[in-house]
């Protein structure tokens, strides 16, 4: 009815426009070489600008990505380099930003959406398990979902009630999903394009605290290291790392917890005990074999996480880890979580998050005496 | 040029409405006083003006071609309804929600759609995926014990009969949004009943369907009951297609006993869908003759004597008279599509009573595209076990000889 309707013709017109633009930017972009210190919003932003350049069924849609570039400025500039088509802001509901998102995946598109925060991500819930957990095994392949969920999450922000929930167990629990969340700028910019190629639904969990952080980094060079792995079927994904080497105990840890770890690693390091800290980085797939390597090599384990610790992605790990280490272990391993209490107001979230001082204690805990 | 054209454009929407229909957009968007009603439930021919239709709200009959080949589906999707019901009394499904008393409007929510055209379905609506060309056996394999799914939705271009309620709505838009995207110009139909209409996801789908201006048909089959809740306690709405006005969509009601009527506001609202018009909201007036399933008792919320009143209304006798009294029906043609019918019942028995061989190890095969190394170790740890379970069988055998 409408005469603005998209009809074909504009529809191709507009896309070639975009994608002219979008080779302007690229080119603009080229210009910084070298590593660089670089936040790790603008990973995830040149993460998603990237893919966006490269394939043009990658769409990114939310409530405020487009004119306002996001709440976090994650999808900053995208609507103006690659159109309205392709980047937009949709109305205000949750269930329909992800159930849409699933009807585009299963027509030809590749989805990355933002869910504003992570409790704001709670009305989608029954779209995501229900539906994008389960539509490829349903279909038995025949219907591949490659869409990918942004979840900004967890706390440390000072947020008021429902802006600093850690949801990863809930994702975590439902099979058919993958789970990321980095924790470092250039894992940012790595996963979220790993997370874009992947067939599989991925909810991309993005510590929020850690949006601001700042390393150097080299986009191109990731740019450039993401398409060799792409070319050469490699992915780091189902892949931990090990953040800072150590012999005496392992510190697991992922998403928001890693830095405090590396904190109570260095802490640690003055008291002349050499902890190992290691980044889950996927919590789907799990790379048991980077965690239990490091575990039978130091004998010791705490595991860090800020979500609630009963029924949690920390204590799945710790289970893990008993049944492949049992006889290597010199001591239970420990968990660091957040307390069994609803997110508390900012004034007190301090007294909730694993500290460097809580973790410490949890190490002094290990039976050092055996 | 913008996606999101609808609230800039509220007053060329109008104009266009002018021209295109000489009426105001708010009567293009509320639905005609009346609901469509072409054919009476004795099977006759209804005087034009007594039709329901009105300015902008006008209905030709359809064709010779399309009435039979719709009238045969029809026939074929009672005996699949009557078939699939006996074998779950016989205990080889363990459950079928029958459309016994709906088949017009499964019939017609096919017919309306072109081969690229996509269809969502609820679990209701086995008999609409089967007019849309999905093999028999495997539109009801969903209910056959050994797999959710049964067929290839790309094929078809038919989702999966979808069971938590008005969920489906929204891929249907996902799908829509991403044909218009592509410049394509796909129509999707997505079918729902008058208790979803209920749910959050019916009211982001619609609204989103009409924000982004996209070309789906919202249909929904009002057979009264959500199992035992009647319609009075889902919704006050002067009717169920007048919840479309609230979205900036068309809406119309239409009987939903009448395939006539049914293929006719179908067949416009696809082809309004399709030249931009954007969604449209259809609601058909219908009844579920027969319990929830057959684990529900019916008796408990409903008399017998509503039943018997709908009975009267009958699609099928319906339509037989309408079309024996054009002569687009005789005996020998009635013969000939009993025979066909029979066909697909016979198809159903043999594919639904065959004591299907599961595989174990599609468990894991499937839950990714690629297997994690923890469902590796899992698929391993089952495939030991049902080894030992066989080596013990065969050493039993031994000793027993």
């Amino acid at each position: 009815m409408s005469p603005t309707i998209t009809t074909s013709s504009e529809a191709n017109g507009n896309v070639s426009a975009a994608t002219a633009r979008a080779a302007a930017s690229a080119a603009a972009a080229a210009e910084a070489r070298g590593p660089q210190s670089i936040t790790m919003a603008k990973a995830l932003n040149t993460a998603m600008a990237d893919a966006m350049r490269d394939d043009s069924s990658v769409l990114v849609f939310g409530e405020d990505v487009g004119r306002l570039g996001g709440v976090f400025r994650i999808t900053d500039g995208l609507m103006d380099t690659f159109g309205e088509q392709r980047c937009f802001d949709t109305p205000l509901a949750e269930s329909g930003i992800v159930g849409m998102a699933v009807g585009m995946a299963m027509n030809g598109m590749r989805p990355v959406i933002e869910m504003q925060f992570d409790a704001f991500a709670y009305p989608a819930f029954e779209q995501i398990v229900s539906h994008v957990a389960k539509m490829h095994n349903r279909t038995r392949g025949a219907l591949k979902l490659p869409m990918v969920i942004r979840v900004p999450y967890a706390g440390g922000i000072g947020g008021v009630e429902h802006h600093c929930d850690s949801s990863e167990s809930y994702y975590a629990h439902t099979a058919g999903l993958k789970v990321f969340t980095p924790a470092t700028v250039a894992d940012g910019y790595r996963m979220l394009r790993e997370a874009i190629d992947s067939d599989d639904p991925v909810m991309f969990m993005e510590p929020k605290k850690l949006y601001w952080s700042k390393d150097q980094v080299d986009l191109e060079a990731l740019a450039a290291e993401h398409t060799a792995n792409r070319a050469a079927g490699s992915s780091s994904e189902g892949r931990a790392a090990v953040a800072r080497s150590g012999t005496d105990a392992t510190l697991i840890a992922y998403g928001p917890s890693v830095p405090t770890a590396l904190a109570a690693a260095a802490a640690a390091a003055e008291e002349g005990r050499s902890l190992e800290v290691i980044d889950v980085r996927t919590i789907v797939p799990f790379d048991d074999d980077t965690v239990t390597a490091s575990v039978r090599k130091t004998g010791r384990a705490v595991v860090i996480a800020e979500a609630h610790g009963f029924a949690s992605v920390a204590s799945e790990i710790v289970a893990r880890v008993q049944e492949r280490c049992f006889h290597q272990l010199a001591a239970p391993i420990r968990r660091v979580t957040g307390f069994d209490v609803p997110y508390p107001a900012p004034k007190l979230e301090h007294y909730y998050l694993p500290s460097v001082d809580r973790i410490l204690d949890a190490v002094d805990d290990l039976q050092w005496e055996n | 040029m913008t996606i999101s054209a609808s609230q800039e454009s509220t007053a060329d929407q109008a104009s266009e409405v002018q021209r295109k229909f000489g009426i105001s957009v708010e009567d293009y968007m509320l639905p005609a006083r009346r609901q469509i009603q072409m054919v009476a439930p004795d099977g006759t021919l209804k005087p034009h003006a007594e039709q329901g239709t009105e300015p902008g709200h006008e209905y030709p009959i359809p064709g010779d071609a399309e009435l039979i080949a719709a009238y045969e589906r029809l026939v074929v999707g009672r005996r699949v309804n009557d078939q699939n019901s006996a074998l779950v009394r016989q205990g080889r499904m363990a459950v079928y929600p029958s459309s016994h008393g709906q088949e017009a409007c499964q019939v017609a929510a096919a017919m309306c759609l072109s081969d690229g055209d996509w269809l969502f379905p609820t679990y209701r609506d086995a008999v609409a995926v089967m007019a849309k060309g999905v093999d028999p056996v495997q539109a009801m394999t969903i209910f056959r014990g050994d797999w959710h799914g049964g067929y290839d939705p790309q094929e078809h271009k038919v989702g999966i009969q979808c069971t938590p309620l008005t969920t489906q709505l929204l891929h249907a838009v996902g799908v829509a949004h991403a044909a218009k995207l592509r410049g394509e110009d796909t129509v999707v139909l997505a079918m729902c009943g008058d208790g979803a209409t209920s749910e959050g996801d019916f009211h982001e789908a619609l609204n989103f369907a009409a924000v982004f201006h996209l070309p789906v048909v919202f249909f929904v089959q009002n057979n009264k009951y959500a199992i035992s809740v009647p319609l009075s306690h889902q919704s006050v709405a002067p009717s169920l297609a007048h919840k479309a006005v609230g979205y900036g969509m068309a809406g119309e009601r239409v009987d939903g006993n009448d395939l006539v009527a049914l293929l006719a506001v179908l067949d416009r609202a696809v082809k309004l869908a399709r030249e931009g018009s954007g969604p449209l909201l259809v609601e058909a007036n219908t009844y579920r003759m027969q319990a929830h399933t057959n684990a529900d008792d019916d008796t408990r919320y409903r008399d017998n004597a509503e039943v018997s009143e709908w009975k009267a209304k009958d699609p099928l006798s319906r339509m037989d008279t309408y079309l024996r009294s054009r002569g687009l029906l005789d005996d020998d043609g009635a013969a000939r599509i009993a025979e066909h019918a029979e066909a697909v019942a016979t198809q159903l028995r043999d594919g639904l009573g065959e004591d299907v061989p599961v595989e174990p190890q599609n468990l894991f095969r499937y839950v990714f595209s690629a297997p994690t190394p923890q469902l590796r170790e899992q698929s391993a740890l089952l495939a030991d076990e049902l080894a030992r379970e066989e080596a013990g069988k065969a050493a039993q055998k031994e000793a027993g000889k």
